[in-house]
This record gives structure tokens, sequence and C-alpha cells, in this order.
């Protein structure tokens, strides 16, 4: 058994650009789910919207970096409307009825071979990355050590990567404890209340939709830059694997949801690489290496359920604000 | 207080009775106090606002009037419709037709939080304090017009660090008249009901409104809190705002209210002086029904909390 292999695989994910683009996608639900309450089943719909709005932005109009960054916002942001318009003066749990089906239309939307010329239909879009790499500065040559090694464009994502994620968390933490914040975590409590002492609960939890929207929808984009844009890859299970990136690290924290998307990918790739292995070594002898590959989402599930039961405020979260009874 | 208050000695087994008698507003009707009648200087006005659940008609007024700078009371008996007017009132509920002004402005079809913003704040039967926020964060969230409560000002705390201090200040200020100032620090949710009836209280005075409507204040909560909010609650008139409160306790009505609106069946039956329209024989009718003195072979043993009430309290006044 190569447990070096596999401790090495598990910490490249430490700092992998996919680790960035889950966080950035909890830290949005934070902002929805820990912080004003809202129910949004549908951030998978947001990243998404972020991936395609780049990808085709740059293919297909020819865009330059910045100029598809803006789209895929702009797109967020009118999605965040069309969602919020009509389900946020309604009760909580319409909004995660509404947002479920709407991420599975957008993901559909793309799917389809109507659209197949500028989506790709179900092989999804490739070749959108020489105008991010052209903008790295870096020379080209290897850099960083140990399992953290990597060539110049790799680097440069991380880079920019996980410099969005800690911009994203500042922005997150100051607003959060600025009296906006304040109205935010009001509505959470009892929306009626804060209505009775002035305040346009609807304006805010459509603004809140629209803010983690559009860090769900910049976590698209940074998703989208180490592989291709697969719709396959925007299902609901996406969003529940960001949900239990939020909960395990916890829900109303700005470092809960980072440093929960380090532990889950940590795990998913130890496990993979152990359970793997195992086969390998005929540990398993009931088991192909098929269904090894699936074995390790159960054993994930299983650490985040342990975590869950015994921690339930998450590793970030206050014990106090989980003692009461709501 | 005031200075002239007289001492009243507290009856045995009695409700908490007051240390001091609250000097009451006289004259504040125009002609005879009869429902519906003017008052000389009204704050609210209302007028055909009416409000039907499927067949019930839970609110039908005609036309009622609220005195300004005195304590008014709504009274009725359960189901009688004076929440459902409340909501109504402060825009949480949309009235099937009808009209009502507050302070000469009209405030039909205003959301809930524009009439807030004008200076009518109210407070919950269920008493609503946002448990897991702390209590001066409660208190905050009360104050009106914040600067950082702009989505883009609030990433900039420079633009509002002073009126957060200012705001800080005076909240600190009011729970300490409240005597929570040493609860500040903790979630709301550890308070007590009735110190949560004193945090909702004291966050509705942080807007500094002219009419404050609050939905049964002492409903659920111990004796000995009683006296400091009927205490608060005369202090809120003796600073210029007006009262309009929701009660069940005919003892707190007597002692606080300047003037009394009772309501039955949606409709307003009465209005007066707390002293005489107790006697007002569409209010008895209200609470007893309309065949209370004949005897129609109850046990007469078997008398409801509210009779028992209203019995004592005729009795009081002879």
């Amino acid at each position: 058994m190569d447990w070096g292999a596999i401790f090495s695989n598990a910490a490249v994910e430490l700092i992998s650009p996919t680790t960035a683009a889950y966080a950035l996608a909890a830290l949005g639900l934070a902002v929805h789910f820990g912080y004003t309450g809202l129910l949004n089943f549908g951030q998978a719909g947001f990243m998404a919207l972020g991936a395609y709005g780049y990808a085709i932005s740059i293919l297909t109009f020819g865009f330059p970096v910045w100029g598809a960054f803006l789209v895929g916002v702009g797109a967020s942001v009118i999605f965040a409307l069309i969602l919020g318009i009509p389900t946020l003066r309604l009760r909580a749990d319409y909004l995660a009825i509404v947002t479920i089906a709407a991420a599975e239309i957008v993901r559909l939307l793309f799917t389809t071979n109507t659209y197949a010329s500028v989506t790709g239909s179900a092989n999804g879009l490739s070749g959108y990355k020489n105008e991010f790499a052209a903008l790295n500065p870096l020379a080209d040559g290897t850099y960083g050590f140990g399992p953290f090694t990597n060539n110049a464009y790799d680097t440069w994502l991380r880079i920019v990567a996980w410099s969005i994620v800690i911009l994203a968390a500042l922005l997150v933490w100051q607003i959060m404890r600025s009296p906006w914040g304040r109205v935010i975590k009001g509505i959470r409590e009892d929306e009626d209340a804060v209505r009775a002492l002035g305040k346009n609960v609807y304006a805010y939890k459509m603004q809140s939709l629209i803010f983690g929207g559009v860090l769900g929808t910049i976590a698209g984009m940074i998703f989208a830059l180490p592989r291709a844009v697969v719709p396959s890859n925007y299902q609901t299970t996406l969003t529940f694997f960001i949900y239990a990136i939020l909960l395990l690290g916890g829900a109303a924290t700005v470092l809960g949801p980072i440093i929960g998307s380090m532990i889950f990918w940590v795990l998913l790739s130890f496990f993979s690489g152990f359970v793997a292995r195992a086969v390998e070594a005929g540990w398993l002898p009931f088991m192909t290496s098929i269904q090894g590959g699936q074995l390790r989402f159960i054993l994930v599930g299983v650490a985040i359920m342990l975590i869950v039961i015994f921690r339930p405020q998450g590793i970030f979260g206050n014990k106090k604000e989980l003692a009461f009874v709501r | 207080m005031s200075a002239n208050a007289v001492p009243q000695a507290a009856a045995p087994l009695e409700p908490p009775v007051p240390t001091k008698k609250p000097v009451k507003t006289t004259g504040l009707h125009i002609g005879e106090a009869a429902p519906g009648c003017a008052k000389v200087d009204p704050i609210l006005v209302v007028d055909n606002v009416r409000r039907t659940f499927g067949g019930l008609t839970a609110v039908d007024v005609a036309h009622v009037e609220v005195p300004r700078g005195a304590i008014t009371a709504l009274i009725g008996p359960n189901g009688a419709g004076k929440t459902t007017l409340f909501n109504l009132l402060t825009g949480f509920d949309k009235p099937d037709g009808g009209k009502w002004t507050f302070d000469g402005r009209s405030l039909a079809g205003v959301p809930a939080y524009k009439v807030a913003r004008m200076g009518q704040i109210r407070t919950f039967q269920l008493t609503k304090a946002l448990g897991l926020l702390t209590v001066m964060d409660n208190m905050l969230l009360g104050a009106k017009g914040q600067t950082g409560e702009n989505m883009f000002r609030a990433l900039m705390p420079f633009l509002w660090r002073n009126q957060e201090e200012e705001n800080r200040a005076k909240a600190l200020d009011l729970l300490t008249r409240f005597k929570l100032d040493t609860k500040k620090n903790d979630y709301a949710a550890s308070l007590s009901g009735g110190q949560r009836k004193l945090l909702e209280m004291a966050r509705a005075l942080m807007s500094d409104p002219t009419l404050v409507m609050l939905d049964e204040p002492m409903a659920g909560v111990n004796p000995a809190l009683t006296q400091s909010l009927l205490d608060h609650i005369l202090n809120l008139k003796s600073q210029g705002m007006t009262v309009l409160f929701v009660e069940h306790d005919m003892h707190m009505v007597r002692h606080i209210a300047d003037w009394v609106i009772v309501m039955a069946e949606g409709k307003v039956v009465a209005e007066g002086d707390p002293h005489e329209v107790m006697q007002n024989p569409a209010v008895i009718d209200a609470y007893l029904g309309q065949h209370h003195d004949e005897d129609i072979g109850v046990d007469p043993d078997a008398e409801t909390e509210h009779v028992s009430a209203i019995k004592e309290l005729l009795d009081d006044e002879r």
C-alpha cells in the first residue's frame, strides 16, 4: 500500500482550484442560508450560469476575460431577480422549491440539442482557457514544493482562485458585521419583527439573494477553469455537496465554508485513493474497482454525519447559537 | 411620573396594584362618548375598514378615532377582531376595503415597513425578540435612518461608525431604563418571557415613534414585572407619545388607560372613559351575552374568568 501517494494526492486537494470554487460557492450559500435564512437549493444553477456565461462569452463572442466575467455575473443577477421577484414575498420553503427547479431548468437548457452550436449540448464546452492563461505573469517552469508543485498555469490559477476566495471572505465578514448584516440576521430570526421596525425586508432578501448568487457564479467560473464545462457537473448533487460543506464548517460563519471545503475535498481524495488501492491489494474482495469509486461518497457521507451529530453547529459555528430551541 | 401622584394602598389578594396613581388625560372627545365619536385631536382615524376571512367578518369598523397624546385601550372578548384591526392598521394585513389616516396621511395600501418609518411602531402579541441576535443588536435594529443599512455603504465603516456609536449610546440608555443593560451582550433567546416583552418595547422606542401600538403587553408577564411594564407605558405618555394597546387585564386597563374602545364581533360597540365604559350595557352584553341577568338554569358557580372579572370591576366601581 502506497500511503505516501494517498496522502500526497489528498494534500493536493487542499489548495486545488476546485476546492476554492466549492469554498466560494459555500460562502455564497452561507450568505443565503446561514445569515439570511433563505433556502436556496439552486446554487448549482448559479454556478452553471457562471461557467457557461464565461465560456460562451469567450468562445462565441470573443470577449476578453473581464468581459466574460461581467457577462457571467450579469446573468446571475438576472437569474436571482427572476427567482426572487415572485418567491421572496412568500414563505421560505417556496424559494427552496423554485430554486431547485430553476437550477434544473438552467442545466437542461444548456443540455438541449437546440442550442448545441453555442452550448455544446451534453458534451459541453472547452478551449476557453487561453485568454486566462495569457494573463499569467509567471514565467514557464514549476512552482511550489512537495505535493503542491505545479506548472505556471496551474499556479497562476491557484493564486487567482484563492485570492478571490480571500477577498470574498473579507467582504462577507465586513458586510455581516455592519448594520446591513444586522438587518439580514434579523430577517433570519423573524422577518415580521424586522418589518415592524421599518426595514424593507423584501429588498434586503433580494440583495442577499443576488450577493450570494454572484459568489456562486464566480465559483462556477473558477470551477470551469481547470476542466471543461459539462452540464452534468451542475446537477442538484453539486448543490447538496455545497450544503454538506456549509454544515460541516458552520452555516453562519465566514471561515466555515472555506475550511469545510478543504476538509471535504481532502477527505474525498483520501478515501478515493485509499479505497482504490485497498481494492487493488485485495483487502476488499467483495468489491470491484468501479464499486470502490462509489464507496468514497458513502464514507464521506458517514464522516459528515458524524460531524453533524457530534458537532451540529459545524466546526466554526457558535455552540450557543444552537443551544436554544427555535 | 408626575409629582402630584397620590400613593394608593394595595389591597390584599389583588393583582399587583401600582403604588402611584397615574394622571389621567381627560376631555379627549367632542360630544357624547359614543362609538365613533369625534376626538379633539385624533392621531389615527379609521373609516369603514372591513376584513373578512371567508364567511367570517373579523373586522368591520365604521368609524373610530384615537386621541393624540393619550393612552387608549382596545378591549373586547376573544375573537372580537382586536389583533386583526392592529394588523390592518400597521400594514401587516390588507383589508377588503376602507381607509385610515395616521397624522393626516392616508395609510391604505402602505406596506408595513413604511408605516413603521412614519412613526407608528407596533409590538406583537407573541413576542418577537430576535433570539439569536444579542440584546444590543436587537436594540440597534430599531434605530431609524441608518447609513450602514445600505448594502454598499455597509462596506465603508467610516461612513456609519459615528452614527452607530450614537445609536449604541441611545440603546444603552434605553436598556438601562428597562433594566436590561446587564444583559446587553446576551442572546435575546436567553431572556425570560417578561424580559422579552420589555426588550420589544425598548426596541420599538429606538425609532422615536409618535404612536406606539402594543398588542397585549401584559400577556405572560409575571406580576413582579407587570408594575415596571405599566410604569414604562405611562412614561411613554409623559414623553409625548400616543399609546394604543390591546389588553385583557381589566385592572390594568382601568389603571392606566385614558380612553377605552370596546370591540365585539368586529365592530366598535362602545367608547369612553375607562370607569364609565365598564358600566355600558353594550360592553356587559359583549362580554357576558345579552341574557346574562336572566336565569336560564345554568349553574351560577360556573362563571368564566371574564364574568367574574367584570363583576368584580362593577363591584369596585360602586
